[in-house]
């Protein structure tokens, strides 16, 4: 069992960490909303506080012999007689590993931000929202239990909606926040009733059941040997977890909030919808992934759900004209290799593969951005020739891309293949889907690069960004460069593998056939790309429509949801209750002293025939007596 | 007489009334500030009370007793336990909140604060009285002022300009409904008073006279019954729920605040303090049936809620739809479950206060309530669409907010008795998602429209502290659930024990000597 005990040093450290962000919101809120440099600075400080205290945790980490530290502090949150509640922070590799990425990356990103968001009326707003997420993030990766994990994910998921619906004016931008607010809101009631059984099936009596995650692993396999829990009930409450997941790493069906959210600023899709918020749904399978193994149920629906998602967002990815959108059906693809690996039994190999992709994703959106910022446009087809005028910008998204690819060398290569030697040796169909999809991530980052950043401009006049901007893409680069030389599987535990030859043969052809479509197609032009689409006219189309999914939601929210299921509530609410039951009282009533009232005619001989008619009634009851 | 502070509360809205009958009409700064000044006094010995409120003691506390009718065991007596005192801090602040926003009252301004002040005082009242017969007499003295204080300063409901209730409508089927489910718990209350046979309405004796001497199971259920039907119709309990919508939806907007905040929750609060507390066979009995109701209540009121179109309908549906959780959490008879409805009720209470406040400032500068003519009046108005947005997440239970604490309790506490009821609750939060998001979304984003150019945000000091007071007790409690809960949860335990103590039959009296039929008092 790992040990439990915690130094005061790093207890307050460690809070430090946790709290930073939240404070740095706090103030904004409260004094920085109509001072912009305050706001700013404020957030960096935060943020940069935390990277500075995970840095030093770390540090402590390593100086530690065995690597299966877990260091704990916490304060009860709530405490009611059968039900305690603590928040704190739960220091272990996974979250540290975790951390360093959430803290490390973000710093960037708010730094990229003080330059990207320069012009912006509501620039404190903003970053008033990014630390909140900050602290929301930090909230889920340090938790010790359940609920608290809850409480940041409904917050990650409040930020997220505030910062796509950033531009509130544009429609389709408040739109966007409102789906990916309801999308996951959905997948959270799943995963809410998961967390209720969980608590339900820890114990018998309410005072003898947890959610903390290292009670719950220390009880749960006991009573499941005892035979007090049945292995479908387990199933049900992994199945109904994993609900999380799939909401908040946008895994099919539920993808289809991500690439609308890149509605919000760039920056909020490099952080929040690329590297570290959607990365909380793998998290989390990383987290209880003892509780996931122990139905073989769910681990194959999770590993065939992120088989499935990796490859048909790498379809739709195909198919995109925006730049940030191709991004984004990356993020979806490569989402769905981590929930493949932890399905297929290795949540290190999913966990590796979060930390590599958060460099390279955050440095393509920050590329994108870049672009955006240069040339205020998105969409590849008006784009060209970048290179030239934007060195800096094209030389990361070049990087970026290689990393993604999974080229030989970089970071993106070591943790994909650790995926592809994984589903190599458990699932000959995943390994399929899997290696398909590394070609198609080639071809698609291929597409975008040979159109948007070589060949001839458009007349969108370029220009490179600022140091403020181009210095955080540098260190992404860097770290997309050498994040397969960090050790990072050793240091979560994980003894260092040999290369599977056979395996990198194929990823390496598939990824270089990938590329070299891609530029055959829009390099030389060699295949014309307007006849490809004409003669694929109808897979093309149906990905275009992207598998016709957003459009059965919509059908099912305005004609179902909205028209048939309130739309009939309402009218029995007005027509039966209302004026059936209600007002019907009412006219009964109405109607009953109206008839009374036609007695009440005013007249005396109304009255006296009324008193003979009573009197003679009388006197005859009395006679029959 | 330990303090003054209940008598203070209670007669302070009371004296500004009569003080602001002596007024002259003219005299607003006047009247204003006479009225502002009786609820902050009752605000903060509302808040006096709950911080001063003994949880190691527990039971009723701040006693105050005047008999009044000995012989029919009537007295005038005052007291707080931790469940009420915690409804007394709800209806302090919401009546404070409601006070400041009544700034934007320009007719008849004398009239309105005397009605809006006796109505504070009768709510008060009711929770602070551990006489059956005060808690009747005060809660007829709230739902009297209601009658005006709707029909002359409120509004009709209005879609695509025509009315679709009237505030004539909505005031007199909010009177009748109140006063006949008022009626219909007298007659429960009457017949317990006289088969318990204990002479008094003196809540502690007659708890103490019915623990020791069970009223027969059969009766008991016929008595719940009728205090279930009676106080359900104020909760609102589905079916009985059609008047609360039309009457908030109608009333002025200081009128909704307390009447969705609070006044609602008399209903449940009656449920929880007579009819479980004094009827525990009843309870049992029909306790069950409830969970059922509610479910319907969850739903049902969320689906209607979402094809409303007026602002004030929504939030009237979904307070229906979200006192279906409380009703559910009273349903259990577990501590839990009790404890997160209570807290519901506060949480809940600040959250339709909050809305009620903003859409009333919404439809003051808009004139209009209708979703579809509005839309982009964040630009015009920043400080209320915030907090238009955080009563939306309040209301669908965000992290943070005392709402989510409160409906996590709930669950918690139903989930071994009604799991299935349960699962339907978080189905409900998912549309209370759909309704408010819709709200926000077509009240504040979008373009700025150009008829809405010259709205003005709620820039006066006083109006901001109303919103920020509520705001800020929200996240408070929301944050640090502990101190609030732990004096919930006091009154919560006994309240649920009792119902659950297994009775004995009652024994003969002639077999049995007298000293064997006392039960000691726990």
């Amino acid at each position: 069992m790992p040990d439990i005990h915690l130094s005061p040093f790093i207890s307050c450290l460690s809070w430090t960490l946790l709290l930073a962000p939240l404070i740095a919101a706090s103030a904004i809120w409260l004094f920085g909303i109509h001072r912009r440099r305050l706001a700013a600075n404020l957030a960096l400080t935060g943020m940069v506080t935390s990277f500075g205290c995970a840095l030093w945790v770390f540090d402590q980490a390593l100086r530690q012999h065995s690597h299966a530290f877990a260091w704990e502090s916490s304060v009860e949150w709530l405490s009611v007689p059968g039900f305690t509640v603590s928040f704190g922070v739960l220091l272990d590799p996974l979250s540290l590993l975790m951390t360093l990425i959430v803290t490390g990356v973000g710093s960037l990103i708010f730094l990229y931000s003080t330059a990207y968001m320069k012009a912006d009326a509501a620039f404190s707003r903003y970053f008033g929202v990014l630390s909140l997420f900050a602290f929301s993030m930090l909230t889920i990766v340090l938790s010790p239990n359940w609920i608290q994990l809850f409480i940041g994910w409904e917050l990650v998921g409040f930020c997220s909606y505030l910062l796509i619906g950033h531009w509130y004016a544009k429609p389709s931008a408040a739109e966007a926040g409102k789906k990916a607010f309801m999308v996951n809101r959905v997948a959270d009631c799943g995963f809410l009733l998961g967390i209720l059984a969980l608590w339900g099936i820890s114990g018998s009596a309410a005072s003898e059941r947890t959610l903390h995650f290292h009670s719950l692993q220390a009880r749960l396999p006991d009573l499941i040997a005892s035979g007090a829990i049945p292995s479908s009930l387990l199933t049900l409450v992994g199945l109904l977890l994993f609900c999380g997941p799939i909401g908040k790493s946008a895994q099919f069906p539920l993808h289809v909030w991500l690439p609308d959210a890149m509605e919000g600023p760039t920056p909020v899709s490099a952080l929040i919808h690329a590297a570290t918020m959607v990365a909380a749904g793998v998290y989390l399978l990383c987290r209880s992934f003892w509780l996931f193994a122990m139905s073989p149920v769910t681990l194959s629906t999770i590993a065939w759900v992120g088989g499935l998602s990796a490859i048909l967002s790498a379809l739709l990815a195909v198919v995109e004209q925006d730049l940030k959108r191709i991004l984004a059906y990356s993020t979806l693809s490569q989402l769905g290799y981590m929930v493949m690996a932890v399905g297929l039994g290795s949540p290190i190999a999913g966990m590796y593969h979060l930390s590599t992709h958060a460099f390279f994703k955050a440095l393509l959106f920050l590329a994108a951005g870049s672009v955006i910022h240069g040339t205020h446009q998105q969409d590849i087809r008006k784009l060209g020739a970048l290179r030239r005028s934007m060195p800096w910008t094209s030389g990361s998204f070049a990087i970026g891309s290689l990393a993604l690819c999974g080229i030989p060398g970089l970071s993106g290569f070591f943790s994909k293949d650790a995926i592809l030697v994984l589903a190599h040796e458990r699932n000959a169909i995943l390994y399929w889907l899997a290696v398909s999809t590394a070609g198609l991530t080639a071809f698609y980052i291929g597409r975008a690069w040979f159109v948007a950043f070589t060949g001839t401009s458009h007349g969108t006049h370029a220009h490179e960004s600022p140091p403020i901007m181009t210095g955080p893409l540098s260190i992404l680069a860097v770290l997309s460069i050498v994040g397969g030389y960090l050790g990072i599987p050793h240091f979560l535990g994980h003894p260092n593998e040999t290369i599977h030859w056979q395996v990198v043969f194929t990823s390496i052809s598939a990824a270089g056939i990938g590329l070299a479509l891609s530029w055959l197609i829009y390099g030389r032009h060699w295949l014309s790309a307007q006849k490809l689409v004409l003669a694929l006219a109808v897979p093309y189309s149906f990905l275009q429509r992207r598998y016709g999914i957003d459009e059965f939601y919509n059908a099912y929210v305005t004609h179902i949801q909205q028209r048939f299921i309130a739309g009939f509530c309402a009218w029995f609410e007005r027509a039966c209750i209302i004026r059936i039951g209600v007002n019907g009282i009412a006219w009964t009533t109405y109607y009953a002293s109206w008839l009374i009232r036609l007695w009440q005619t005013g007249k005396v001989q109304t009255y006296a025939l009324t008193f003979l008619i009573g009197v003679l009634g009388l006197i005859f009851h009395l006679i029959r007596q | 007489m330990s303090s003054p502070l209940l008598a203070i509360i209670l007669l302070s809205p009371l004296v500004g009334a009569l003080i602001i009958s002596a007024l002259p009409p003219q005299n607003l700064l006047g009247i204003r500030r006479i009225a502002v000044s009786s609820s902050a006094l009752c605000l903060v010995c509302a808040l006096g009370v709950i911080l001063s409120y003994d949880t190691v003691k527990a039971g009723y506390q701040q006693q105050i007793y005047l008999p009044w009718i000995p012989s029919l065991g009537i007295g005038f007596h005052l007291g707080v336990d931790g469940i009420s005192s915690v409804l007394v801090l709800l209806h302090g602040l919401c009546a404070f909140s409601g006070v400041l926003i009544s700034y934007a009252i320009t007719q008849q301004v004398k009239e309105y604060f005397i009605f809006y002040l006796t109505l504070i005082a009768g709510v008060f009242g009711v929770f602070l009285s551990i006489d059956v017969f005060f808690f009747y007499f005060f809660y007829e003295m709230a739902v009297i002022p209601m009658y005006p204080l709707i029909g002359i300063w409120g509004s009709d409901v209005k879609e695509e300009g025509v009315v679709r209730f009237s505030k004539e409508y909505a005031t007199m089927k909010l009177t009748i409904y109140l006063t006949l489910g008022a009626v219909i718990a007298l007659i429960g209350l009457l017949w317990l008073y006289v088969s318990s046979g204990s002479h008094t309405f003196d809540l502690i004796q007659m708890q103490q006279h019915l623990d020791n001497h069970p009223l027969a199971v059969s009766v008991q259920r016929s008595i719940f019954l009728l205090l279930l039907i009676g106080f359900g119709f104020i909760a609102p309990m589905w079916p009985f729920h059609s008047w609360s919508p039309i009457g908030h939806a109608a009333a002025p907007s200081a009128v909704s605040m307390l009447h969705a905040g609070v006044l609602m929750k008399l209903g449940s609060y009656a449920i929880i303090r007579l009819a479980i507390g004094l009827l525990p066979e009843g309870a049992k009995f029909w306790l069950p049936w409830v969970a059922g109701l509610c479910v319907m209540n969850i739903l049902y009121g969320g689906l209607v809620a979402m094809a409303q179109k007026d602002l004030k309908l929504v939030i009237g549906y979904s307070s229906s739809s979200h006192m279906g959780y409380v009703l559910l959490g009273t349903a259990c008879l577990t501590s839990l479950a009790l404890d997160g409805a209570v807290l519901l009720m506060f949480a809940h209470g600040l959250m339709t206060a909050l809305a009620f406040a903003m859409i009333g400032h919404i439809y003051d500068q808009t004139h209009t309530r209708y979703l579809p003519d509005l839309g982009g009046l964040a630009h015009q108005v920043p400080f209320i669409a915030t907090c238009g947005v955080i009563a939306a997440m309040a209301s669908s239970g965000l992290p943070g907010f005392a709402n989510f604490v409160a409906e996590t309790l709930v669950f918690v506490g139903a989930w071994d008795s009604h799991p299935v009821a349960v699962a339907c609750g978080v189905v409900g939060l998912v549309i209370t998602a759909v309704y408010m998001l819709r709200l926000v979304r077509g009240t504040f984003f979008g373009p700025a429209l150009r008829s809405f150019a010259s709205v003005r945000d709620a820039s006066s000091p006083f109006s901001r502290l109303s919103y920020a007071l509520l705001i800020g007790v929200l996240l408070f409690i929301g944050c640090w659930p502990r101190p609030i809960l732990k004096i919930i949860d006091v009154s919560a335990q006994s309240i649920v024990a009792r119902a659950l103590r297994q009775h004995q039959p009652e024994p003969e009296p002639e077999t049995i000597p007298v000293e064997w039929v006392k039960v000691p008092n726990p």
